[in-house]
């Protein structure tokens, strides 16, 4: 294998040698600027043609003057730059004292202009800035004009930057791959490096160049095509996992204060997408009186704003279940009805209170940016809603299985009866309980709103997607909810290439309908007497 | 055939049944026969909007069928309702026939848009009225059958049935959202031209479809009522109130629910096959979620399992709907959610079951009265 990479660099090296003894003898330099200085559009063609291919900084000086129409020839056919303050300067650099008889400015005619621009192109590979010469050897990459190949074995001797290095090494294999010229050892030898950080654009290359190819070489893409196409399918995965992830930890968020009001309690409430709306729009107050008095503190915004909405949504929440949904425990039917009609009127308070377009909340700096994982390219804010979905799934876990509150609640699910003979104050446990789950839909809305419109219909959009995870996941069971809702988003995303985004979501919805068929109950569901009940 | 079956004895279903009648000659006579100076005219806007409200009131009845006597809470309702919609306007749309902006005498105009060259199957025979009068009947019908049948025998009750006939018509609203499903995607279907070879937008023509609403919403009350008093109905009212105990007692409960549950869906489709052409539009937006919850509310302000309260429990909201929205705009969500909350908390019978309850109360303890002045 070495060898094999070897043998291509060993011979660039050697063709960079022989380029830099030429462009040191100084005389091929001068027979070019003699045919630029010329009314001949072909001569100054050719010209053009011989610079690009010599290359150095003066080369590339005297082509941009004649770029920006600053290049004149005296009648010796020595040239002469006419710099933009009116300085006059030989193509060498030197300023000249005083302007020659009987100047006349280099013509270009469209066929001239495309040889130039041509030019120019590959003679950014050995510009000063490295970004630069990185979009100029992509440029020769795409290009794969064989008149390049000089200039970029060039360009490559002389660099330094690794990461631009890559990319010329790359372009310069494209070219020797698709010129029918070169040797086939040396074609095979750049299958290989192309092959090395293969992607679509390489594909595409390879598939244009087999057609033509000798069999050995046909061979040699043939298995670099099959490589490819394997790694690409595998990184398609890992990438429509990763989103999958993300979308189902967004779908967690969502659902798991509805897993704690429907799923512990029993309670169809309608309103939980506003208690996230109302998380959301708290971010967005937060956000305003930071920008207003305090700009230093933006970056703390969200997390600032997390206990206000758990604060704000769990009074909400605690409102109304001391108002309404105390009087309809054991009537599900009615409590839907009257929470959707609770959804209505938050949503139209905050309509009159906002307005009904959406309002701009930021990200913080930590949650812009993306993070490059093995080749895929990850916002950062998706990460961070995997991270943060998972940890308040893992403090709510606790507060049930680990608090004195946790557990009168679940002694209150499950007997109630029994945990009032035990001194437990149930109404009070239950409106505790309630506004819980909802200062839990409230943190969501915290999270929410880095990902969503922040509008007054910003709940409406969740609620049907929370109560399928928290049916499919199984009622009363914080762990199906968590399965559920990663199953579902990772489904989602893995039916989105095949289907279509609308369709993908039709089908999973079929699918959940299908499913409560077979386990109303859902995933995971409670046994014993408690499922009667 | 029991007692309750006589028309007769049923004051409430007469006086539904004698108001209807004289709304079905009285406004179509007004429209048409008084000039539109005279004082007792009723102009054409009014009397599509009363048609709008009577279409309702048949969605409301169909849905107090399913939910009033057997306990099913459709949160789906206005999925049938669309479906019906939209077999109505498959059928209007073949009848605009070269009229359409690109002229084409096969295609309508979405189609030929998205340059498709031939009618989708989906579209046959919807150019003959009396197939998509059938299809607006048997579309509803068959997705209700086919649905419940595998709701019903799977034993999914309560709260799960109505989150599932909600994703349901949520499923059903994306679809008909895309325009690969033939059926005009976000627009849906409109521009209508004709019914039957006369003018859409014709006063006669509104006139006939508003006697025609009217009559379909007897024709089902009649149904619904004689469903519900015949034997079959006391066992759906046994299920509603005690499901596992009428299993127990040998019933086949998901038999008599599925019923039920299709008929209900058959008649929303009608509702919704009247509505179209006298709104003269039907897109996707027809099966969000909460136009189905909304039409559950009509049903519980009227009355639940009284019928009649349903229908007028449609009206009434409906009304007040036009009424605020109009009027005070913001102020039209907080009335209807308020209305949710008091009629949940406040009215659980409904105006008509309340006012019934009342009434009686009052005869029992005239009765009674009576009695214990009787007795020394």
């Amino acid at each position: 294998m070495r060898s094999r990479f070897l043998t291509p660099i060993l011979a660039m090296l050697a063709l960079c040698a022989s380029a830099i003894g030429m462009s040191a003898s100084a005389s091929p330099a001068d027979e070019a600027f003699a045919k630029l200085a010329s009314d001949q559009f072909p001569q100054i063609e050719q010209g053009i043609v011989d610079l690009s291919a010599i290359g150095t900084p003066e080369a590339a000086g005297v082509l941009e003057a004649l770029s920006e129409t600053k290049l004149f020839y005296a009648p010796d056919k020595s040239l002469v730059i006419k710099k933009s303050e009116g300085q006059l300067t030989s193509p060498s650099g030197a300023a000249l004292t005083e302007a020659p008889a009987g100047l006349k400015q280099v013509r270009i005619n469209n066929r001239v202009r495309r040889a130039l621009e041509s030019a120019l192109g590959s003679l950014t590979l050995i510009s000063p800035d490295p970004a630069k010469r990185k979009a100029a050897a992509e440029a020769v990459f795409k290009a794969r004009d064989p008149l390049a190949l000089p200039l970029i074995t060039q360009a490559l001797a002389r660099e330094s930057d690794a990461g631009v290095k890559d990319t010329m090494l790359r372009a310069r294999a494209a070219i020797v791959l698709a010129s029918s010229t070169a040797p086939d050892l040396e074609r095979i030898n750049a299958v290989d490096v192309l092959a090395e950080k293969g992607d679509q654009d390489v594909l595409a290359l390879f598939s244009t160049v087999k057609a033509m190819a000798p069999a050995s070489v046909k061979q040699a893409i043939d298995t670099a095509i099959n490589a490819i196409e394997r790694r690409l399918a595998l990184l398609s995965s890992v990438q429509n996992a990763l989103y999958g992830l993300s979308l189902g930890s967004v779908l967690l968020l969502a659902a798991i204060g509805l897993a704690i009001t429907f799923g512990v309690m029993g309670i169809i409430n309608m309103a939980h997408g506003e208690m996230v709306m109302i998380g959301a729009y708290t971010t967005f107050m937060v956000q305003e009186v930071i920008r207003a008095r305090y700009p230093a503190l933006f970056d703390w915004s969200l997390l600032i704003a997390l206990p206000l909405a758990f604060v704000t949504a769990g009074a909400v929440g605690l409102v109304l279940e001391r108002s309404i949904i105390r009087f309809l425990y054991g009537r599900p039917l009615e409590t839907l009805l009257a929470t959707w009609g609770v959804s209505l009127m938050l949503q139209q308070a905050v309509r009159s209170l906002f307005g009904p377009t959406n309002r701009e909340v930021g990200a913080p700096a930590f949650m812009s940016g993306s993070v490059d994982l093995f080749g895929l390219t990850i916002t950062s804010g998706r990460l961070w809603i995997i991270v943060f979905s998972l940890v308040v799934f893992v403090v709510l876990s606790l507060v049930l299985r680990a608090t004195s509150f946790g557990l009168k609640m679940r002694a209150v699910t499950q007997n109630r009866r029994m945990a009032a003979a035990m001194g437990i104050r149930t109404p009070w446990i239950d409106s505790l309980t309630f506004a819980l789950g909802s200062g839990i839909a409230g943190i969501a809305g915290v999270a929410l709103s880095q990902i969503d419109n922040v509008s007054p219909n910003l709940g409406q959009g969740y609620i049907i997607d929370s109560f399928m995870v928290v049916v499919f996941g199984g009622v009363g069971n914080l762990w199906g909810t968590l399965v559920a809702a990663l199953t579902l988003g990772v489904a989602n995303k893995f039916l989105e290439p095949l289907a279509g985004a609308v369709l993908g979501k039709i089908v999973v919805l079929v699918f959940i309908i299908l499913f409560i068929q077979k386990r109303p109950r859902g995933l995971f569901a409670l046994k014993g007497r408690a499922v009667e009940a | 055939m029991s007692r309750a079956l006589y028309l007769r004895h049923d004051k409430l279903g007469m006086g539904f049944l004698m108001v209807l009648c004289a709304l079905g000659v009285l406004v179509p006579v007004l429209n048409l026969a008084l000039p539109v100076t005279s004082g007792w005219h009723v102009p054409t806007y009014a009397m599509s909007l009363m048609g709008k409200y009577v279409c309702y009131a048949l969605l409301a009845v169909a849905l107090d069928l399913v939910w009033g006597f057997c306990g099913i809470l459709s949160l789906g309702h206005g999925a049938f309702f669309a479906l019906g919609g939209y077999c109505m306007g498959m059928y209007l749309m073949r009848q605009i026939g070269t009229r359409g902006v690109y002229g084409n005498p096969l295609l309508p105009d979405f189609m030929v848009f998205l340059n498709w060259k031939e009618l989708p199957l989906t579209w046959f025979g919807f150019s003959s009225f009396g197939y998509a009068m059938m299809m607006v009947i048997v579309v509803p019908g068959a997705l209700a059958f086919v649905f419940g049948w595998f709701a019903f025998r799977s034993r999914v009750t309560g709260v799960y049935l109505s989150i599932i006939t909600q994703a349901m018509t949520y499923a059903m609203m994306l679809a008909f959202f895309r325009n690969d499903m033939g059926f005009g995607g976000n627009n849906g279907l409109t521009d209508f031209k004709d019914i039957l070879g006369f003018n859409i937008q014709a006063q006669g023509t509104r006139a006939c479809l508003f006697i025609a609403s009217v009559a379909a919403l007897a024709g089902c009350y009649l149904l619904a009522r004689f469903m519900v008093h015949s034997a079959y109905g006391k066992v759906l009212i046994a299920i509603r109130d005690a499901e596992s105990r009428s299993r127990f007692l040998g019933y086949r409960v998901e038999h008599f629910k599925l019923l039920a549950f299709t008929v209900s869906a058959s008649m929303a489709g009608l509702a919704g096959a009247l509505y179209v052409p006298q709104i003269g539009i039907i897109n996707p937006s027809e099966f969000a979620p909460g136009n189905s919850i909304e039409a559950v509310i009509w049903v519980a302000v009227g009355g639940r399992g009284t019928l009649v309260g349903a229908a007028l429990g449609a009206v009434l909201v409906n009304f007040s709907k036009t009424w605020l929205t109009g009027a005070m705009p913001e102020v039209w969500l907080f009335a209807l959610g308020a209305l949710f909350i008091v009629v949940t908390l406040f009215l659980p019978k409904g105006i008509i079951g309340t006012a019934s309850e009342m009434l009686k109360n009052r005869r029992d303890r005239q009765t009674s009265g009576q009695t214990e002045e009787a007795r020394p």
